[in-house]
């Protein structure tokens, strides 16, 4: 944002200017890291965040890591058409068994998609957010996309609205946007230079015309930055994802980062790369590789001293329902939505989500109470822990049920979520297959530890001759608390030469599909 | 010679649709089609035929060479 628009934004008698500037200021929205710093994420309360802010995420499972354990999101497929073309984008091929953003089952109307908010929200007491990600660009079908959240900030005006965009119309529906009261943004940043932009993006539809190349990417960038200044100078929150492409733009995503951070975004989300030749991209078909493990968490923590890091996206398709790690959308279609008797009760999803608040409290207490413990200890030991659960923040999911692990770093400073990795459903008809059992210890390869609610004798076998030490002592419990103790026990081991500390490899980053049948 | 969409190619995506200056474009069985009598190859409209520019898949709206070309009304 620069100084006269904030001069503005204070010289009409709002706070605005004040506002963002807290924004700017606040760093962290994950668990607290190592430098100790207070964040929305770590607490259950709001934290170092301003009131105005915390409203807008505490609830947002895009927006806080800690509310992801807890509540979910629906995104509707209501924008089918794109302006722009990205090397990592194949919008010809649906597959249900895919996740991946650009993907969707079926297109809805904005009539449709209000009914099926409707019919989710009553279904899903937890579900706080609708989003529109596409499967096209929202702001190339404006129409549709302002009619839907029209409909629906109608019908549910407790349910937060947000959109997904590449940014290229975002500055000309700034204040459509802010009419419907969507207070949360995201748009897609890959780059602030030209020169790699030309490399991500073939072409543009601008005003008419078809632009490629650097002159492309010129608009494209000018657009999204002058786009996201103006939705931080409205004061709706603003969060950046960008796609690590190795070799591309890796290097430059910190630059980037510099750059949406100067101008008041919220949360920055980087985001693997998703590229197989099956997918029919661009980047699929010429080889261009994603980022390991490793590497992703690197450039993630190289950028985190400047702003919050998003580290829990799924990349989720654009038709997604239900918490983060989980897709319900086949539960949901057209069909069954048609011929559901909705009713949609806010009430009750009132009640319920005083309920969840209550489990959040209590989850962060025992958090507390297990760091306080580990105050003393002073150790320079990190650690990765993967965890299988099905939401709440506890370790309630069998080891070979898990679609996918969490995964969190342990050190003095307490347990903090950094990631997530996606594996196929290991137990499968009631047997386990010894290939998945490769997948999944390539996948947490990085991890000295793996919570698990329950797991079977042989698996439990193969992961500690890999190395990974399965805890299923935590079952049920809380997974911060939990990880928390169990790191405490480590370094007293370590500390008495009972076990040796010995650094992990790296872990493949799984690019294949999310099969939803469970 | 107007345009036309290969309706094997077309993704439905709906990106032509609003961008034909003589709404000459429709869904029509869950692709999209150009009515060729409306379609003038956007010419006096743009310097380059709107569906061709924004479809996303290549060599997806072109030429239908069986039809003679679009004249300018005198």
């Amino acid at each position: 944002m620069d100084v006269s628009a904030q001069h503005d934004a204070s010289s009409n008698g709002g706070n605005v200017g004040e506002i963002m500037q807290a924004i700017a200021e606040h760093k962290g929205c994950g668990t607290t890291g190592g430098s100790g710093k207070a964040s929305c994420g770590s607490q259950a309360g709001q934290g170092d965040l301003p009131t105005e802010i915390w409203e807008k995420v505490k609830n947002h499972p895009c927006y806080s890591e800690e509310a992801h354990h807890h509540y979910a999101r629906m995104h509707v497929a209501v924008a089918p058409a794109c302006n722009i073309q990205c090397n990592y984008c194949n919008r010809k091929y649906d597959c249900a068994n895919e996740s991946r953003p650009g993907v969707v089952s079926e297109k809805l109307t904005p009539e449709q998609a209000a009914k099926k908010v409707l019919a989710v929200a009553s279904t899903i007491p937890q579900m706080t957010v609708l989003g529109i990600a596409g499967p096209g660009d929202p702001l190339a079908n404006p129409e549709k996309t302002f009619k839907t959240f029209e409909l629906i900030y109608n019908t549910a005006p407790d349910i937060k609205l947000c959109l997904s965009t590449n940014g290229l119309m975002l500055p000309d529906h700034v204040d459509t946007i802010a009419k419907y009261n969507v207070d949360h943004v995201t748009i897609t940043i890959n780059m602030v230079d030209p020169e790699i932009g030309a490399k991500i993006y073939p072409w543009i539809f601008y005003k008419h015309k078809r632009y490629t190349g650097y002159e492309a990417a010129k608009i494209l960038t000018d657009r999204q930055l002058q786009g996201l200044e103006m939705l931080t100078e409205r004061g709706i929150l603003c969060k950046v994802n960008s796609v690590m492409i190795p070799g591309i733009n890796d290097q430059h995503l910190v630059e980037v980062n510099k750059a949406v951070k100067s101008r008041g975004a919220f949360l920055h989300n980087i985001m693997p790369l998703i590229s197989a030749p099956e997918h029919g991209t661009v980047f699929g078909l010429n080889g261009q590789r994603g980022p390991s493990a490793q590497e992703l968490k690197a450039l993630q923590d190289s950028c985190e001293g400047e702003m919050n890091m998003m580290r829990h996206c799924r990349q989720c398709r654009a038709d997604a329902v239900g918490l983060l790690g989980e897709d319900r959308s086949a539960e949901f279609t057209t069909e069954k939505i048609m011929a559901m008797e909705v009713k949609y009760d806010a009430d009750t999803r009132k009640a319920y989500q005083e309920k969840v608040e209550e489990e959040r409290i209590a989850k962060v207490a025992a958090k507390q109470e297990e760091l306080a413990e580990l105050a003393g200890k002073s150790s320079d030991i990190k650690v990765l822990a993967a965890v299988a659960t099905k939401g709440s923040g506890l370790i309630n999911e069998h080891f070979g049920h898990a679609k996918e692990f969490q995964v969190y770093e342990l050190s003095t400073a307490g347990a903090k979520f950094v990631g997530h990795r996606r594996v196929d459903l290991y137990c499968q008809g009631g047997y386990g297959e010894e290939d998945s059992l490769e997948t999944i210890i390539r996948a947490i390869n990085d991890c000295h530890a793996v919570f698990v609610a329950k797991i079977g004798g042989c698996p439990k076998g193969d992961l500690v001759k890999a190395g990974i030490e399965p805890v299923d002592q935590y079952a049920h419990e809380f997974i911060e608390k939990s990880a928390i103790a169990w790191f405490k026990a480590y370094l007293d081991k370590v500390n008495s030469g009972e076990v040796e500390h010995v650094e992990r490899g790296d872990a493949a980053i799984r690019q294949g599909a999310l099969i939803s049948a469970a | 010679m107007p345009f036309k969409i290969i309706a094997s190619q077309c993704t439905s995506c709906s990106a032509c649709e609003p961008e034909c200056p003589n709404v000459a474009i429709r869904e029509k069985g869950g692709t999209f089609v150009i009515d060729p009598k409306k379609c003038t190859e956007c010419l006096g409209h743009f310097d380059e035929p709107q569906c061709v520019a924004v479809c996303p898949v290549d060599n997806t709206c072109v030429i239908d060479t069986s039809l003679p070309r679009y004249q300018a009304p005198a």
